[in-house]
């Protein structure tokens, strides 16, 4: 009996460390994000939502966090519409080197960021293209092709083979297949991408900051406000990019494997 | 709307697998023909190249008096009714219904109209705006008929719809099928490997094996009088006996079995006309052994065997029969209920000489 209470004691001990060990920075980010003070280290002074306040009137903040988020939704759409489209003809069509073309499509995923960064910045440079959000973009969209495509690609099975028949039997064109039956079948895995692809889009930085030049993305502009020192308001904008990316794993859980269940 | 089709001399190769091998056929408008034959003997691979999904490798098919062998699915007047339904998953029933209208570009108002119109048809008007999953696999099967039927195609094909079904459920939707194939008089083709369902539905059943036609006529004549012994055989139990035929003329032929000889007329040769020498098989149905005693018509007698086995089957006792004159293959027999056998008991055999089919013995028997 005893044994039973310490062995059970001692597994909720490990699990509360597990959790504290990956939520205490959040945590701590979060709470310090209130300081009533100009420095988020302990202790703690007082409740306050000043560096809210400072964080919605700062326009660069600001700027920052629409680019991010353009940037975050633009490249996720085209990853996603690249991904589905590989996906769907590797999937139904028998093309040449087909198993090659599938890993060097998933391949980017295997190679540092840093890396991917810098051969864009040698090409882009040699193809005097200016740096600007689009080449940022263009960068999210190298990164998260591969995931969009992993994704779309894993969900095409057989089973839709026959309902792709029906529809073509029934009087549909190609496109017509793929817009009204393919996509909308496989809605629920391509969403999943989407969604994923935005999160990481919306925290990359070393993308960002190699590609951008007056135009930043958020990641690159607290980067550049952590320079000058500690600061509350990093504390708070941090919490909010955090917000952003629970609020989008909600919507995830809720939409997507809410009707999967239902199927 | 309905067509016949002509199937002219249709071969499919694949790599070295001859799945099918000149085959012909024709369907009239407005039967309901069913393919009947065991997996692999290229009863799917026609249907396949009736829908357009396969073109053949040589060979002509004709719906109404078009040529349509090289047309895309989308282009022919003929819808399928996959094996695993195929319904949209996303769709609504009623606008899976109307897809088809949809494609050939009626209005929304028109196409639910329409769409609901054949829901009713298939009686799931109620459940117009379910979505598939929230459906039994029979209802599904239902919608995935009202689908097809709903661009009025001039061919319905049936790709084993019935396969995921359950026992009972199958046997009730064979009679939907059939009643709503005659209503909307629409020229059905249906694939299966279940004998007793081609004989509830089929107009006329088509029995394949190994890429050929075996067989081809009513059930009650593929049944009765087949015309090969895969056929003979394929469509419930049957008892092979060999033999001879010593002589032959026009009327009739003097045949020797290990059973006795009989005197059978030349009718009863279904496949070919018998002569002197031929090595033949005839084929005997477990039901059509009767007691000596009890005839109605000319009756061979076949002299007497022993009950080596029986069961009770509701409606008819199943024995294993030894006849008393050779140690060959034991028959099967199906006595009537009343008759009270017992094993070891001798029992005198006897068939109508109008129940004995005489067919080519099989190269490499007797």
């Amino acid at each position: 009996m005893l044994r039973r209470i310490l062995v059970s004691g001692v597994s909720w001990a490990y699990l509360a460390l597990v959790y504290a060990f990956i939520f205490l920075p959040v945590a701590v980010l979060v709470l310090f994000s209130f300081q009533d003070g100009r420095l988020p280290v302990p202790p703690f002074n007082g409740f306050s939502t000043q560096w809210y306040e400072a964080v919605f009137v700062d326009r660069k903040l600001m700027a920052a966090l629409g680019n991010s988020m353009l940037v975050a939704i633009s490249s996720s759409v085209v990853s996603c519409v690249l991904g589905f489209l590989a996906a769907y003809s590797l999937a139904r069509y028998k093309l040449p080197g087909s198993a090659l073309q599938r890993g060097l499509l998933i391949a980017p995923m295997t190679v540092s960021y840093l890396i991917i960064a810098l051969g864009l910045l040698a090409l882009l440079n040699a193809l005097h293209m200016p740096l600007s959000l689009l080449t940022v973009g263009i960068g999210h969209v190298v990164i998260n092709l591969p995931l969009c495509f992993a994704i779309i690609y894993a969900s095409m099975g057989d089973h839709q083979i026959n309902i792709e028949r029906a529809a073509r039997d029934l009087g549909a064109s190609d496109f017509k297949v793929m817009t009204l039956v393919t996509a909308p079948m496989l809605m629920p895995s391509i969403l999943a991408a989407f969604f994923l692809s935005v999160t990481f889009s919306w925290d990359e930085f070393i993308i960002a900051f190699l590609l951008s030049r007056f135009d930043v993305t958020l990641p690159v502009e607290i980067w550049s406000m952590l320079r000058s020192g500690l600061n509350p308001k990093t504390n708070a904008i941090g919490s909010l990019v955090f917000l952003a990316s629970v609020a989008l794993l909600l919507i995830l859980e809720f939409s997507l494997f809410g009707r999967t269940k239902k199927q | 709307m309905t067509a016949p089709v002509s199937i002219e001399n249709v071969s499919k190769t694949f790599g070295h697998f001859k799945a099918l091998d000149k085959v012909s056929l024709d369907i009239r408008a407005g039967e309901f023909i069913v393919l009947l034959g065991p997996s692999g003997c290229g009863k799917t691979t026609l249907l396949s190249i009736l829908g357009g999904f396969l073109s053949p490798s040589s060979g002509r098919v004709v719906i109404g008096d078009r040529d349509m062998t090289f047309v895309t699915p989308a282009k022919r007047p003929t819808t399928t009714m996959f094996q695993d339904y195929a319904l949209f998953p996303h769709m609504r029933l009623v606008d899976n219904v109307g897809f088809g209208l949809r494609m050939r570009g009626l209005g929304k108002a028109e196409r639910d109209k329409k769409a609901l119109g054949f829901l009713d048809l298939v009686g799931l008007k109620a459940s117009a705006g379910k979505r598939p999953h929230e459906l039994s696999g029979g209802q599904r099967q239902r919608v995935a008929l009202a689908r097809a039927l709903a661009v009025d195609p001039e061919v319905l094909l049936l790709d084993e719809p019935l396969g995921a079904l359950d026992l009972k459920l199958r046997r009730q939707m064979q009679d939907e099928l059939k009643a709503i194939q005659k209503r909307v008089g629409t020229t059905f083709v249906h694939v299966t490997h279940d004998q007793e369902e081609a004989m509830a539905i089929a107009d006329r059943i088509v029995v394949m094996n190994q890429g050929r036609i075996e067989d081809f006529g009513p059930p009650s004549q593929i049944y009765m009088r087949p015309r090969s012994l895969f056929s003979a055989g394929f469509m419930g139990e049957v008892n092979f006996v060999s033999g001879r035929v010593r002589a032959a003329d026009a009327s009739s032929a003097e045949v020797e079995t290990s059973l006795g000889n009989l005197a059978l007329p030349a009718a009863n040769f279904t496949a070919a006309a018998p002569k002197a020498g031929d090595a033949i098989t005839l084929t005997i149905r477990p039901e059509h052994f009767r007691g000596a005693d009890k005839s109605d018509g000319p009756m061979f007698t076949l002299g007497e065997a022993r009950v080596a086995g029986s069961a009770f089957f509701g409606t008819h006792y199943r024995c294993h029969l030894q006849p008393c004159a050779t140690d060959g293959d034991a028959l099967v027999a199906h006595l009537p209920q009343s008759s009270d056998v017992r094993d070891g008991e001798i029992i005198p055999l006897a068939v109508r000489a109008a129940d004995v089919v005489a067919l080519p013995a099989a190269s490499g028997t007797l």
